[in-house]
């Protein structure tokens, strides 16, 4: 299955042509070409998943296959870096994924950026990021990983600050790029230490389940956890910062500032899902190695997503409200994994967690192509200049609500599906944990109904002409993705990815499911009486809940603090003294040197003064101590 | 006539010419002939040597040749190369090359100005070719003392005084090498200023303790080690911009060279027990100079000071005394040299419309001159450590072969290098947010892009600092097995 790097190579090629020669092409030129390369590496990847699902099985479990690997750089023996493609389960779903979501939003961009400045650019660093992401999922050691980890990271902030006249875009486009270094620099340290101690980048050999690769880290502990539990969460570190987990998320909703499609590809349905990825991916090492951080994973992931989830209820940009909901989604992911154990049931979480991606990337791609064309129909985010969009944008509204009720968990949506088996193995694993996840699943409901309802319901607001429904480049990906969140949720996903590669058939817990379904429906009716028509109802809770919701609206002071620590803290409370210390103690300590050489010599230039009588008196002096010495001793 | 002794003939010849021409025009054709010779022999450089290694030649250095200069002290004019030495040769004559381009519009004294820079590229390339260690102290006195003029006669600013600060310091540092170099001749029992064969020989280890210091620190102080690296920031900002990139790029690097060559080559032992001291030092540097950079508000500060921490990291990776870590040192002199001469060749083209160099006089230049502002954040990307690009290949080495240190103190303070990457990162987009993104000022709008020599002088660098982000392996492993001599000599 050699053409596999194709996929990831094709990319880099359009990216290439675009960047260098992208001037001298019409924008339309440009568009075209970077849709065209990429569906060809959409169909090669639809055509190896059909390869690898129906060939790949071993005696009933799909095996790992590494058709391209070649040595990048050696740094000993035992440890170089190498490039290649990894095939399995998970990768071969993350190809799919990728090129999917990346081919609608290429599509969806010819219309949505008709006439932007820089057409050209945007096109290049699309296929950058389609490159990078492509090239960390098929890595067949960690420090590929890391290596496209960081290029999709600089795309991101690339596309971020895509309208750099744009202050707040520049601002956006540095807060993410910095937090998620910041994210990354744990991800490299916790390489190390798994370097160091097994002697291995490689995943075939690092998730084997040989404990033996392990045995060195045996004994060795600091403060109170062991060093494979320091390691393992230190690189959870990276992923929870490039999937926003709590207190890391604080780039995310900035990065909204970019491109809405940009969005919908990098911060909804790829780049953010990498930290799942990423711990799925070493799950069997988190599992069987460091248990005691797959339960960090899962705490983490609880808090951020209802932390996420009561933040999205009360802002007023729909992208924001997006953005938050992504992160709420992605800590559901986490959860999953979490609370995963390994093979056939047990593994249910891990395999909940993955299908909950597949889904996910489909419906929030899905919402923030949707509301891309809302905003280009009414050219603002903010709410209060929506609502009753539902007669003018009849495409957009039918497949926002598609992926509304998907979300929501409302059978026979993908979403139903997918959030469902997380809930199931969260109750499995603590019912407290599975409770506070089922809350955080009705407040999804809410805030999701609330958005639908203020943009198409509700009064409508005034407006200079009437909105238009956009054209059929960007409503074909929307009527796609739709389609494909109908559907998605009848996959029969525990045949092909699961904790152990092994087939696993899904049974729906139809007590959680009644419980979740009904959970979602009374909140849907909350958000139906609130928000469908004119209701004094939301602005008196608000009133007599003021704390919470002034510090929900502020987003629990977390950018606040951000900025405390970036500005007060780092530029203030370090940088400038040490910027002075520079500049008066040590360059003081040398031009000191070099004003007491002056002094000195100034003192001392008398001895030179050029007049016989004192030369004579000097000599004499001189000669009669000597005698005097010499007589003496 | 050996290969090698070209590098110092070239410009040697090239003075010679200048002294003849009679108008600039003479002058371009002497200098671009000149550079571009001295570029196509380090190319034919690496292939030749790749050449006879390929062939089997294991000799520790190739291309040797030797003449006796001085009897008394034995001392020789004696080159050779190995693969060390070579990628140095071709990172020092492609910042020539593009530093000529750099200057191809000089405001007054052209012909003065090239004199000078010839005689400093005559200094570097002897430097890198001499076997000998006092030939090698004679040209790395050559490359200094130019510095002085050119920084004082061409520079801007404070330039009396910044010209002054460098070289006394600089000179110092010399009293402290001139006086090692002597102690391991006459201490070394060899008799003999010969590189290899005092290595081969054994100084005792009590002698060791003393000159090693003076050693280290005496080229330390040119390649940035803390605290001495203050005549830096000064330096870089006064001078002008084709000699900021030949400083920061080449001249820097004679330091961390000679450290690795001279230092820890002839007296592994004291290296051995001597390296945590400047281990403390040079992760100071690293984390010091990250920081300081932060504050700065003149582009060529920020980058003397970035300069501060990535050449630190070069000190101290090479302490580590293992293959890896040091093979990425020298990654990172390479990765260092061609990124900052970037930057400053940016900087100075940047200057040369705005004529400012304080980032919040400057904004949105991106808009107008799109050419340099896409150099512009590759080089700040390269410096952040972008895959793909040279200093990721350098740094990363630097890591993990620091990293597998069997010392707890050394991981320590590995991982406090670490840090470095994330503040990097802040000063690097702090700069490129401020004046290449945001609102333009209405007096910039009219300013005009590149032209077609600050094309080429960037476009080879982007080349060479993209080539060896690609494709890392053929360079990394030419410096690896030039390493082992050197490696086994520590492991005594």
């Amino acid at each position: 299955m050699e053409y596999t790097l194709f996929i990831v190579l094709l990319p880099f090629l359009s990216f290439l042509f675009l960047g260098l020669v992208g001037k001298r092409l019409t924008p339309r030129a440009a568009g075209y070409t970077g849709t065209i390369v990429l569906a060809i590496s959409a169909c090669l990847s639809y055509i190896a998943a059909w390869n690898y699902f129906t060939t790949a099985k071993v005696n009933g479990v799909f095996e790992k296959l590494t058709p391209v690997n070649f040595t990048w750089l050696n740094f000993t023996e035992k440890l170089h870096i190498d490039l290649g493609v990894l095939l399995d389960p998970i990768a071969v779903m993350m190809l799919v994924v990728i090129t999917t979501v990346s081919l609608m939003v290429h599509l969806y961009s010819i219309g949505y950026m008709h006439g932007e400045r820089g057409f050209q650019r945007y096109y290049a660093f699309l296929s950058l990021f389609t490159f990078s992401m492509l090239g960390l999922v098929v890595a067949t050691n960690i420090f590929q990983m890391y290596i496209f980890w960081e290029l999709v990271g600089v795309s991101s902030y690339l596309l971020i600050g895509f309208y750099y006249t744009k202050p707040e875009a520049v601002a956006a486009s540095k807060k993410a790029f910095i937090v998620t270094r910041f994210a990354d620099l744990g991800f490299l340290v916790g390489i190390l230490l798994l370097s160091f101690y097994t002697g291995t980048f490689d995943f075939e050999r690092l998730t084997s389940g040989d404990a033996s690769l392990f045995a060195g880290m045996e004994g060795i502990s600091f403060m109170g956890c062991s060093v494979i539990s320091w390691a393992m969460a230190l690189i959870f570190m990276g992923g929870a910062g490039k999937s926003a987990m709590f207190p890391l998320h604080v780039w995310l909703p900035d990065a909204m500032e970019g491109p809405t499609p940009v969005s919908a590809l990098i911060h909804a349905a790829t780049m953010v899902v990498a930290g799942v990825y990423l711990v799925a991916r070493l799950f069997p090492v988190y599992y069987l190695e460091a248990p005691d951080v797959l339960v960090l994973v899962a705490i983490v992931g609880a808090v951020t997503s209802l932390f996420a989830a009561v933040v999205a209820c009360v802002q007023t940009d729909i992208k924001r409200v997006l953005a938050f909901s992504t992160i709420s989604q992605i800590g559901f992911m986490m959860v999953g994994l979490g609370v995963s154990g390994m093979e056939g049931h047990e593994g249910l979480g891990y395999m909940a967690s993955m299908f909950h991606l597949f889904t996910h990337a489909m419906f929030k791609a899905l919402l923030f192509l949707g509301a891309g064309a809302i905003i280009h129909a009414v050219h603002s985010n903010e709410m209060a200049n929506m609502g009753g969009l539902r007669k003018y944008l009849p495409v957009t509204h039918l497949t926002f609500l598609v992926a509304c009720l998907a979300i929501a968990g409302i059978p026979p949506f993908s979403g139903f599906f997918s959030k469902d088996e997380i809930l199931a193995a969260t109750f499995h694993f603590s019912p407290a944990l599975g409770t506070m996840m089922s809350f955080t699943a009705g407040l999804t409901a809410f805030y999701m109904f609330r958005l639908y309802y203020r943009i198409f319901w509700n009064k409508a607001s005034h407006h200079d002409h009437a909105p238009r429904e956009a054209s059929a480049s960007m409503t074909t990906p929307l009527i796609f993705l739709a389609a494909v969140t109908l559907v998605a949720g009848f996959i029969p996903f525990g045949k092909f990815v699961t904790s152990d590669s092994a087939e696993y058939i899904i049974h729906l817990d139809w007590t959680v499911a009644a419980a979740s379904v009904a959970i979602a429906v009374i909140a849907i009716g909350i958000a139906t009486l609130f928000y469908r028509g004119e209701s004094t109802i939301p602005d008196r809770l608000a009133a007599s809940f003021r704390g919470l919701y002034a510090a929900a609206c502020k987003r629990f002071y977390l950018d606040e603090l951000y900025l405390f620590i970036t500005k007060k803290i780092i530029f203030n409370g370090i940088s400038r003294p040490v910027a002075w210390f520079d500049r008066h103690v040590v360059d003081g300590t040398m031009n000191g040197f070099a004003t007491l050489s002056q002094r000195i010599s100034y003192s001392i230039r008398g001895f030179q003064s050029g007049q016989l009588q004192q030369y004579v008196a000097v000599i004499l002096l001189g000669a009669l101590l000597i005698t005097v010495l010499v007589l003496f001793t | 006539m050996n290969f090698l002794s070209l590098f110092v003939l070239v410009p040697v010849l090239m003075m010679g010419g200048l002294f003849l021409s009679k108008n600039l025009k003479q002058i371009r054709l002497v200098v671009a002939t000149g550079a571009s010779l001295l570029l196509a022999l380090a190319v034919g450089l690496v292939f030749a040597y790749l050449g006879e290694r390929a062939a089997g030649n294991a000799a520790e250095m190739l291309f040797t040749a030797k003449c006796l200069w001085y009897a008394p002290l034995n001392i020789y004019y004696s080159v050779g190369v190995d693969g060390i030495s070579v990628a140095m040769l071709l990172l020092s004559a492609i910042i020539v090359f593009t530093g000529v381009l750099a200057s191809w519009k000089m405001e007054f004294l052209e012909k003065e100005f090239f004199l000078w820079f010839c005689l400093l590229s005559t200094g570097v390339f002897g430097f890198f070719i001499s076997l000998d260690l006092f030939t090698m102290f004679m040209y790395y006195e050559i490359a200094l003392i130019p510095m002085y003029l050119l920084i004082g006669v061409w520079g801007s600013g404070r330039k009396e005084y910044s010209a002054m600060k460098l070289t006394l310091m600089l000179m110092a540092g010399s009293a402290l090498l001139l006086l090692g170099i002597l102690g391991i001749y006459f201490l070394s029992g060899e008799s003999s200023m010969n590189i290899l064969e005092i290595a081969r020989g054994h100084i005792p280890g009590q002698a060791q303790h003393w000159l090693f210091p003076l050693v280290f620190v005496g080229f330390g102080v040119l390649g940035a080690l803390f605290p001495f690296h203050t005549w830096s920031p000064d330096g870089h900002a006064s001078a002008p911009t084709a000699v900021s990139m030949l400083h920061a790029g080449v001249l820097m690097k004679l330091g961390g060279y000679g450290c690795f060559r001279v230092a820890i080559f002839l007296m592994p032992e004291a290296a051995n027990d001597l390296a945590w001291i400047f281990i403390i030092l040079t992760g100071i540097s690293v984390v010091y100079g990250a920081y300081s950079a932060i504050v700065q508000t003149d582009l060529k500060y920020i980058n003397a000071y970035s300069s501060v921490s990535h050449c630190g990291l070069v000190l101290f990776a090479i302490l580590m005394l293992n293959q890896t870590a040091m093979n990425g040192a020298i990654l990172q002199m390479l990765s260092h040299g061609l990124m900052t001469a970037l930057f400053f060749a940016l900087i100075g083209m940047i200057y040369g419309r705005t004529h400012t160099r304080d980032i919040r006089e400057m904004g949105g230049l991106m808009k107008v001159m799109p050419f340099l502002g896409v150099c512009y954040v590759i080089a700040g990307l390269a410096s952040l450590g972008l895959p793909g690009l040279s200093g990721f290949v350098a740094e990363m080495t630097i890591f993990v072969g620091s990293f597998i240190h069997e010392d707890v103190f050394h991981r320590v303070f590995t991982i406090i290098a670490c840090t470095s990457i994330v503040i990097t990162a802040v000063y690097i987009l702090r700069v490129v947010g401020k004046i290449l993104h945001g609102k333009i000022a209405d007096h910039h709008l009219s300013l005009q892009d590149a032209n077609w020599y600050e094309r080429a002088s960037t476009i080879v660098l982007i080349l060479a600092i993209a080539g060896i982000g690609l494709a890392p392996l053929w360079l990394s492993d030419m410096i690896s097995d030039s390493l082992l001599p050197i490696i086994q000599n520590a492991k005594l």
